[in-house]
This record gives structure tokens, sequence and C-alpha cells, in this order.
């Protein structure tokens, strides 16, 4: 290294400490953004990751939009998503009890029972991303407590219909 | 006649006089500076620091140091005994001794020594002597690395910063840090830092690494060594590490604003009040640098030490000498 070569890194060097002590400083006079959780809380959960959930019909909020692709089933990484739908009865026993199986289910085009394991979930967003019909969706529900690791185990059918019987 | 004993003008009585108002003004300076410390990382980093122990967390320094003496002193195994024990009590003792020759006010300067200077560089230097005991004596290599550490950072940096300290001296031609202030006048530009910046600059470096702080605390680099040489330290054993290095920052502080930045002298009112205004702005000044800057690796810290600040100091020593031969 040329004897010029060593000033200059040496002259950057010292302006890179000054500018860094600007970075910080001006940080240091900016409002904190930290919120005290249990004394304070932010209204602005758009942005936050929850578990996944469904995504309503237009016309009609409590039916999904889901197609029973079963292609998120196949993009979760952490084998969170279930998702069942009736198998066709065979010909001549059309009034035997519905049967379910796992999506996709030949000519079956909607899902009988959505369910997520948020306990394994890892929030990557793949299955959202997946969906042909964009029917998933992250909630906005931060508040999740439990007792026992089955209850984060989330019927997320029942969880529309709920949402559209209050809106 | 020599003055009797109980009377104030007794070298003893005042020599202990001051050392209790020493380790009263580096207990409480403590307790401040961590408050300070924590403060200054939360606002830098966005968030609000301290909060919940009396009004803006001003009690928290006082619950923390509560908590480190209520923690059981343990040794590990193997360890040298007296080294184990002596290191962290080797720490603080000489810092508290540094004090006494910092001149902070013209009427409060604890002991007046022609050479004062000499004594703060002489003390400060068994700080050292106390991480390497300290690593050595906790029989754990993560210690002993740190103590390694440790000598090699300060053999690095004390040379350049006794240059600086030194074209000072030459400059005041006194080394008594009392008549140094005194040389200087009230205003800015009547300071020796404002005179010779370079010196200034290369004190304020050595300061920071010979304090062991922050982008140069590489002997506890927790990162790399969990803790360094006080890995093995828990409750006030390490609290005194804690307060030693704190009390470092102090007194490193007062050296530079009486050398640098005419201490106790303000433009109007001189007094204490411009000499702990002139040491907190350093001190703030250290605090603010440790929440900037990453830890350096250990061949760019002695780099930095032997291929620019040893040099830089000699032709700043050199300049000082011819400057001050044609000016008689
Ligand atoms: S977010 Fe990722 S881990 Fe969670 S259900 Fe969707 S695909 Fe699976
Ligand atoms: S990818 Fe979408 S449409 Fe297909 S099964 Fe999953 S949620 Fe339903």
């Amino acid at each position: 290294m040329s004897v010029s070569e060593l000033f200059e890194e040496a002259r950057t060097g010292l302006k890179s400490l000054f500018v860094g002590l600007g970075i910080t400083g001006k940080a240091f006079c900016q409002p904190q953004v930290t919120v005290i959780y249990p004394k304070e809380e932010v209204d602005n959960l758009s942005t936050f990751r929850g578990h996944v959930e469904l995504v309503g019909k237009e016309d009609d909020p409590s039916v999904p939009r889901c197609v029973a692709c079963g292609a998120c089933v196949k993009a979760c990484p952490s084998d969170c998503l279930t998702i069942l739908c009736p198998v066709p009865a065979k010909e001549g026993q059309e009034d035997a009890p519905v049967v379910m199986g796992p999506a996709p289910q030949k000519g079956s085009k909607t899902p009988g029972a959505v369910i997520v394991d948020f306990s394994l979930c890892s929030l990557c967003g793949q299955c959202a991303k997946t969906c042909p019909v964009d029917s998933l969706r992250f909630s906005d529900n931060p508040y999740m407590v439990a007792l026992d690791r089955k209850e984060f185990r989330i019927d997320l059918m029942a969880r529309l219909k709920r949402q559209a019987e209050e809106e | 006649m020599s003055p009797d004993l109980l009377s104030f003008d007794h070298p003893l009585t005042r020599l202990v006089v001051g050392l209790l108002c020493v380790f009263a003004f580096v207990g409480l300076n403590g307790l401040v500076l961590v408050w300070v410390e924590r403060k200054v990382a939360g606002h830098v980093q966005l968030r609000p620091g301290p909060l919940h122990v009396g009004p803006y967390g001003l009690l928290q320094p006082i619950v923390d140091a509560v908590k480190l003496v209520g923690k059981q002193l343990a040794m590990p195994a193997g360890a040298d005994k007296y080294l184990y024990w002596a290191a962290p009590l080797l720490a603080f003792a000489p810092v508290t001794v540094c004090f006494l020759p910092l001149p902070f006010d013209p009427d409060l300067a604890p002991m007046r020594l022609n050479i004062g200077l000499v004594l703060i560089l002489a003390f400060s230097g068994l700080g050292v002597l106390s991480l390497i005991l300290a690593g050595w004596g906790s029989n754990n290599k993560w210690g002993l690395l740190g103590a390694a550490r440790a000598v090699a950072q300060s053999v690095a940096y004390e040379v350049p910063l006794l240059l600086a300290v030194m074209s000072v001296a030459i400059t005041a031609g006194s080394l008594d840090l009392y008549e140094i202030t005194g040389k200087q006048g009230g205003w800015p530009w009547q300071w020796y830092g404002v005179q010779n910046p370079l010196a200034f600059f290369i004190f304020l470096v050595c300061a920071v690494a010979e304090t062991n702080r922050a982008p140069f605390d590489l002997p506890e680099a927790e990162s790399e060594l969990t803790a360094g040489f006080h890995t093995e330290y828990s409750g006030m054993g390490f609290g005194l590490f804690f307060l030693a290095e704190y009390a470092n920052m102090i007194v490193v502080s007062g050296v530079a604003a009486a050398l640098f930045l005419g201490g106790w002298q303000g433009p109007f009112m001189s007094g204490i009040l411009w000499f702990l205004v002139k040491v907190y702005a350093i001190l703030l000044l250290m605090i603010w640098m440790r929440w900037t800057y990453p830890r350096v690796r250990f061949d760019q810290l002695l780099n930095l030490s032997w291929k620019w600040l040893t040099p830089l100091a000699i032709i700043d020593l050199a300049l000082v000498v011819i400057i001050k031969g044609i000016g008689g």
C-alpha cells in the first residue's frame, strides 16, 4: 500500500467515525418508538403478522374463496395446514355419510375444514403467496394466550363464520 | 513545629479527608454514570431505557447495586485465591489515589503535588495489573486471553498517551495539574486543547483505550471472550471492576479537562462548576462513542496505536519543543 493510499484510508476512516457519531446523535434526539406494552398499546395492527386466516367471498363472507386445491398445504414448510374436503360419493351411495379426505379431491371445489396449527407456523407467508385465489392472509390478532399447545390448532372455517356474523 | 494532626493543615488529615471525599464522589458518580449510560444507550436505540424504578428510572442504579451486593461471591475451583480476590480491590484502590492531584477548583485540590501528572500516570498503570491478576487468577481460558489483550493494549496506548501529555507539560513547563490549569485562560482559544488539538485528539483516543471502553473494550469483549478478564467474577467482585471503570473514566476526563480545557477556568465565574461541566462533557462523549462504534479487531487496535498515534504524538512533541525553544 502506497503512502498516499494509507493517508486516504485514514482520512475516510476518520470521516466515517464522525458520520457515525452524527447518526447516533440524531437518533438520540428522535422520539423513542418502543411502546411500554402493558401501559400503552399500539392501535395500528395492519402490518402485524398473526396466524393465517381465510378470506371470505365478496357476495358471501362466511364462505371462503378457497377452491381446495391443496397448494398451500404443499407449500407450507412447517406442515401446519390441514385442508380436508368431502370425498365425492360413489354412484349409488349418494345418501351415505360424507367422508372427508385430504385436499385436493377430484371434483371437490369447497373445503370441508381448514385447520392451521399455529404452534408450528413460522409465519413465512408461503401459503398466502402460493394460493391461486388469494384465500389466505395474515390475521392481526396479537393477543394469543393458551395453556395448552392443542389450543393453537385453529379451525379457520369456524373463525371465518364468526367474523362474518360479527360484521 | 509541625501542624496539629487534627488541624486541616496537617498533610495526613488532608489526605484522609480528601480520600473520603473521593470515595463519596466516585460512588455517587458511579451511580449517576450507570444511569446516564443506560439512558443514552436507550435513546440512541430509540427506546426509553430504564423507566420503572423511580421517576425516569433514577433509582435503577441503586437497585442494581443492591442486587450486586446481594449475590454470592463465588470463586472457580483451582483459582489462585489471593490473586483472584486481590484483583478487584487492586482495580479500584489506585483509581481513588488518582483523584487526589486533580484540581477541582482554585481552592479545592485535595493534594497539590509538583509531580501530580506523574502520580496519575503511574497509578493508572496499576489498573492493568489488576486485569492481569484477574485473568491469571481465574483459572479460565477466556480470563487469561482477556488479560493478555489488556497488557498488549495498555502497553500500546500508554506510549502515545504519555507523549501527548508530555507535550502539554512542556508547553506549561510544569507537571503540577494545578499549575497547568492556571497557565490556561477562561476562553477556549487560551486552552491547550485548542492550541494543540492533535495532542488533545491523541489523548482522547488513548484515554478511551486505557479505560477499556468500547470500541476498545477488547479485554472483556463479551462476544468473543464471554466477559474476558472478569468472566469468573460475581456480585461485588464484578461490581468493583465496573465501578473502577467508571472511576477511571472520571479520572481521565478530569485530567483531560485540566490539561486541555482549562480546568476550572471559564469565561465568567471560574470555579468547580466549569470543571464539572467539562468533565461531564467528555464523559458524555465517551458514552456516545461507546454506543456508536463497533468493537475494533485486535490487529486494528495495535495498528492504530503503533502506526498512527505514536508517530503523530512524536511529531507533535517535536513541534512543541521547537516552538517552545524559539519562543524561549
Ligand atoms: S405462514 Fe408458512 S409456516 Fe405458516 S402456515 Fe403458512 S406456509 Fe405454513
Ligand atoms: S392454496 Fe388457497 S385455494 Fe388452494 S387450498 Fe390453500 S387456501 Fe384453498
